[in-house]
């Protein structure tokens, strides 16, 4: 609400006067200067560049996963960022590219394991894509009778019933819960495409090209009517924007670019399973976009770039650890300024982690038996600071809901209490991170990956990339 | 007709429950115009506490108190744990996305509702646990009627599903606070002006409907016997069909809509097809949403400008 009486100019004096000074107000410069095929262009280098670093087969398949993800991201953000419309049915769209290619290179149409279409990727590729444009658009017809909230819970069913479909329908053909494996390899003009490197730049040629038509269509005249939409719809009917043609297609164009990454999907997997498709990946996929920036193409690249490298390393008992503590530490330094009270709340940490363990070795020797789920360097580190005893699942379980309090507590609190109410809680999500999260890698990354949606929305709803928006609240 | 009548009785224990879920949907949907999707996982988290209550008390095979007193901590327990948990999610991640954009607190509740969900994995570990409720509450007890079987949880499904309902429609139309909900619903802007404590409100409305989701997990942890960590979501679903079918909003029609939906489930497991229950239930939605968007007792939304 702003306040009655005061000029608008005067009222964002200091905002101007914050814009930025030194080094960020270079890069702000720069950023207003750089036309974007310029930056698609840098993207593309730089793509091509680290593609040549990546030696290890491990590094490769990951890099194409982040770029399958910014390309799943991409999609999602037409319809969620784009026209406003909360579709939790993306990963049906996803599912139907995958089985789409799957059946076409597969032997499932031909009788008794042999035979089949096999058809080229040139070929199947589109065919698919069309088709899920087609299914989009039975799904935006759907759409057209409901407000958003009503709109979320049936695509959310949709993708359900993508589940069913896949796991009970003709399984001869979609090969029911065991899946299509086998698959050719994609293959086109006489070329094939089959080392993770391939596919790496396979998915870094459609990432750039999309993202490129994706600029087009959103400084297009359909792109700002998909934004009217989105911020009200009453008014942009009003304005004879067609709001139902409008829907249909955001709808229709998410999906066939999430049943383009279903194609490339299944084409480096080689198989496809109901359980690539749950409502997992589609929380992976929402937390991309989140992440960077729901609205912003650049935000769903750097999303997927980013949640896929943080989940890979996670799951490595070895990396976790400095991605955890890395984490603490940069939001520790970014968010207490200045730097006197930041020293004394990491002097206070490791006095307190001290003292603590002190503490509790002195009553009873077998509650610090244990070692620190990390290995290595961090592992020796913290090896005589945090408390793990001999049994650490029941104690990390207490441990953890301890921490979920702890952390509530702390952005409960203000001022000087927060800034104490900090120390024991860094204490205790190391000790919770050795004693028991680390040793559920899995777990963890997907709590992790849930926790990003609700932290985003709370403190930045714009993301890392997005722009800031207002609604207009009745 | 034995075989009829069993499929009834089915369907009625299955919609009570998805009855009382529904209604925790449609009373924040009321206050808040938010779909809560975390609801059904409140629900699962209710039907563990259930499952500890009776390891608490020396396990199923050998308790150590008398079943209706297990029965009573169960339900106690279960809707304290579960009204506090609805609040605590209401306080720290829903209010202060009250005037974000309307998709921002859709996408922290997806977000709550994939914590809750690995949060119990991570604690309890991911394998289905069972009540075992027949070792406590034995098969030969409830009514026998040559093939028909009427269980007495079932039974108690039913009683204590309909003392819930009622006691809900007096609370929201005889006592204050429901008059404060009622007002919140129509107008949140206007009810504040007229002192209405709208933060208590919408707390107290987040309390009970998680508190009727607690006591539906442990009774569906009773009745099917099986739980695990996933049970929230596709629950969660069918209750929100079932609260879209009677019309969001509307208390009475997420009671109807809940039965309507366990008798379509129970009467498509007997006599079409086991695979696409879920499917049909499904259909179900579409065609309400196609047919009459506001459901049976809802009115059609009016658009403010």
């Amino acid at each position: 609400m702003s306040p009655i009486g005061v000029d608008e100019w005067v009222a964002r004096s200091g905002e101007r006067r914050d814009d930025g000074s030194g080094w960020r107000k270079l890069l702000a410069r720069a950023d207003a200067r750089v036309g974007w095929w310029q930056r698609l262009a840098l993207v593309t280098l730089v793509g091509l560049v680290a593609g040549q670093l990546l030696s290890n087969v491990n590094v490769q398949t990951v890099a194409f996963n982040s770029l399958l993800y910014a390309l799943l991201a991409l999609g999602l953000n037409i319809a969620v960022g784009w026209a406003g419309l909360l579709d939790l049915g993306y990963i049906a769209f996803f599912g139907f590219g995958a089985y789409g290619y799957a059946v076409f290179s597969s032997t499932a149409l031909g009788s008794d394991g042999s035979g089949g279409a096999h058809l080229a990727a040139i070929e199947s590729i589109p065919i698919v894509v069309v088709a899920a444009g087609v299914f989009g658009v039975i799904i935006g017809l759907i759409a057209l009778r409901l407000s958003g909230d009503y709109l979320a819970i049936v695509t959310l069913f949709v993708g359900q019933a993508f589940m069913e479909v896949v796991n009970n329908v003709d399984p001869g053909t979609l090969g029911g819960v065991n899946g299509l494996f086998g698959l050719d390899p994609l293959h086109s003009f006489g070329g094939r495409v089959e080392s993770p490197l391939g596919f790496y730049y396979l998915a870094l040629i459609l990432v750039v090209v999309l993202a490129g038509i994706l600029h087009l269509l959103d400084t297009s005249r359909t792109g700002r009517a998909w934004r009217a939409l989105r911020d009200d719809e009453l008014a942009a009917s009003a304005m004879t924007v067609p709001v139902n043609k409008l829907k249909v297609m955001a709808f229709s164009f998410g999906a066939m670019v999430g049943a383009l990454g279903g194609t490339v999907f299944a084409a480096e997997q080689t198989s496809v399973f109901p359980t690539n498709f749950t409502e997992n990946i589609l929380i992976l996929i929402y937390a991309c976009l989140v992440l960077g920036g729901v609205g912003s193409i650049a935000g769903a690249i750097l999303g997927g770039l980013v949640v896929t490298i943080g989940e890979q390393m996670l799951s490595s008992p070895h990396d976790a650890g400095y991605l955890f503590y890395g984490l603490i530490l940069i939001a520790l330094v970014t968010r207490i300024r200045p730097w006197r009270k930041l020293a004394v709340v990491l002097g206070g940490v490791v006095g307190f982690g001290f003292a603590a363990h002190a503490i509790v070795g002195a009553i009873s020797s077998a509650a610090v038996a244990g070692s620190p789920g990390s290995g290595g360097f961090i592992g020796s580190a913290v090896g005589d600071y945090v408390i793990v005893p001999g049994n650490p699942a029941t104690y990390g379980n207490i441990l953890y809901v301890v921490l979920i309090c702890a952390l509530i507590v702390v952005v409960r609190l203000h001022g000087t209490r927060r800034l104490l109410a900090v120390i024991p809680t860094v204490y205790i999500a190391a000790c919770c991170w050795e004693s028991r999260l680390i040793v559920n890698p899995a777990i963890t990354t997907q709590i992790m990956i849930g926790a990003i949606l609700i932290v985003t929305m709370a403190a930045r709803p714009e993301g890392l990339l997005g722009k800031r928006r207002v609604e207009t609240v009745l | 007709m034995q075989e009829f009548i069993q499929t009834i009785v089915n369907g009625l224990t299955t919609g009570c429950l998805y009855a009382l879920i529904a209604l925790g949907y449609t009373m924040v949907y009321g206050v808040l115009k938010l779909l809560n999707f975390a609801h059904g996982d409140v629900y699962m988290v209710g039907a563990y506490i259930g499952y500890f209550v009776i390891r608490w008390f020396g396990g199923p095979a050998a308790l150590t108190i008398p079943v209706p007193l297990l029965l009573l901590i169960m339900f106690a327990l279960a809707s304290a744990g579960c009204g506090l948990l609805g609040m605590a999610m209401e306080r720290f991640a829903y209010r202060p996305l009250r005037d974000a954009p309307r998709i921002a607190p859709l996408i922290t509740a997806l977000g709550i509702s994939f914590v809750l969900e690995n949060t119990i994995l991570l604690l309890f570990g991911g394998f289905t646990r069972s009540y075992q409720t027949p070792s406590f509450i034995p098969f030969s007890t409830g009514i026998h009627w040559g093939a028909l079987r009427i269980d007495v949880v079932q039974i108690m499904i039913l009683a204590v599903s309909v003392v819930m309902m009622l006691g809900l429609r007096a609370l929201v139309n005889r006592t204050t606070l429901g008059k404060s909900m009622r007002a919140v619903a129509s107008d949140r802007e206007a009810a504040e002006m007229l002192g209405i404590n709208v933060n208590r409100t919408i707390s107290l409305t987040f309390l009970i409907g998680s508190a009727m989701a607690g006591v539906a997990g442990v009774m569906s942890g009773l009745a099917f016997n099986q739980i695990s960590n996933t049970i929230g979501f596709l629950a969660g679903l069918k209750a929100f069909t079932a609260a879209v079918v009677g019309g969001i909003g509307s208390i009475p029609g997420a009671m109807i809509g809940g039965i309507f939906i366990g008798l379509c489930e129970s009467f498509s497991l007997s006599y079409i097809s086991t695979e696409y229950s879920d499917l049909i239930v499904f259909g179900i939605l579409i065609a309400t949403m196609l047919i009459r968007p506001q459901g049976i007792f809802g009115q059609p939304p009016l658009q403010k400008v």
